[in-house]
């Protein structure tokens, strides 16, 4: 099944294909984060309760959503890595889990600076703001683990196991807004309904994800790239793709 | 535009401080990621190159007759 993937195992075929498709996440990123950063800020209509500071959503729900998606994708990578013993997946997951801590860090900060002028608190230990910064201490574990070993073989392996523990604060995250009393509002736009927000206020949110995605793909597959560079450094590939170029 | 003057623009409807904080400290974390990750590349290539040029020498020298 799926063949056409197998070649990807070999690290310097990854390596390639990582570079190939750099350019044009990052490119995206770049435009996404412009257009919509100018949107949000500039030309979306101010909310009729919270007035210009509602703009704060456009950096704080993207963030969220994808401190939440990066997560999920260590997870299903740090199970490949483990159950099929691909190394280069147990890559993925070091090269993501920065890239996490970053998203989960600005979604608790964008959090605070929000929550201040409408709640009139930086900070309340509720289900929703503890269990995100649970999510940030798991990523900042996950980094820690994985540079604990220098045995990086063993360090995937250790790393990918706290990943997949780890997975199950997703869900609580997500509906946490549901399970518990709390200041925090229910979800916008990922639940099974129409999204409960205008139009004009939703496409610069959209837009804004998009940049976040994308430049989630770009930052880690540069990082997959530095990755397979150290733990292949003394391969024949490495010295002449590096020599080449200098 | 949902802003008359440039002055309204950055006064954010009195939420100055809040919105302008978050996208500040987001971008700057978002750059700073960013850069960290691409000054690990250069680190990299800079050890690997440094490495050749030394195994290089070594070869070099291996073939000079005078050495201990």
């Amino acid at each position: 099944m799926w063949k056409f993937l197998h070649p990807y195992a070999k690290a310097q075929r990854s390596y390639e294909l990582a570079g190939t498709l750099l350019p044009w996440f990052a490119v995206l990123a770049v435009v996404s984060f412009v257009l919509g950063t100018a949107w949000g800020l500039a030309f979306a209509p101010a909310d009729y309760q919270q007035g210009d500071s509602f703009r704060i959503i456009y950096i704080h729900v993207p963030s969220a959503i994808m401190s939440m998606g990066v997560y999920t994708s260590m997870a299903i990578a740090a199970l490949i890595g483990l159950v099929w013993q691909i190394r280069l997946s147990d890559m993925a997951v070091a090269a993501m889990a920065p890239v996490g801590a970053v998203f989960t860090f600005i979604a608790l900060f964008t959090g605070a600076a929000w929550g201040k002028p409408m709640w009139g608190a930086w900070w309340v230990w509720d289900a929703r703001l503890t269990s995100e910064l649970i999510l940030l201490f798991l990523y900042l574990g996950v980094i820690a683990l994985y540079n604990a070993f220098s045995d990086k073989a063993l360090a995937g392996k250790a790393a990918g196991i706290l990943t997949l523990v780890g997975w199950i604060n997703v869900p609580i995250i997500h509906f946490s807004v549901e399970w518990w009393n709390t200041l925090h509002q229910g979800a916008t736009i990922t639940k099974f309904a129409k999204p409960s927000i205008a139009g004009p206020m939703l496409w610069p949110l959209l837009i804004m994800l998009l940049a976040f995605t994308c430049y989630f793909a770009a930052v880690m597959l540069i990082r997959f790239r530095n990755e397979i560079l150290i733990r292949e450094s003394h391969r024949p590939w490495v010295k002449q793709l590096l020599l080449k170029s200098a | 535009m949902e802003f008359n003057s440039i002055a309204d623009f950055l006064d954010m409807g009195g939420y100055a401080f809040y919105v302008w904080l978050s996208f500040g400290v987001s971008f700057f974390a978002l750059i700073a990621l960013l850069a960290s990750s691409l000054r690990t590349q250069k680190k990299i290539k800079q050890t690997v190159q440094a490495r050749a040029a030394r195994d290089e020498r070594v070869k070099a020298a291996s073939q000079l007759e005078n050495t201990l």
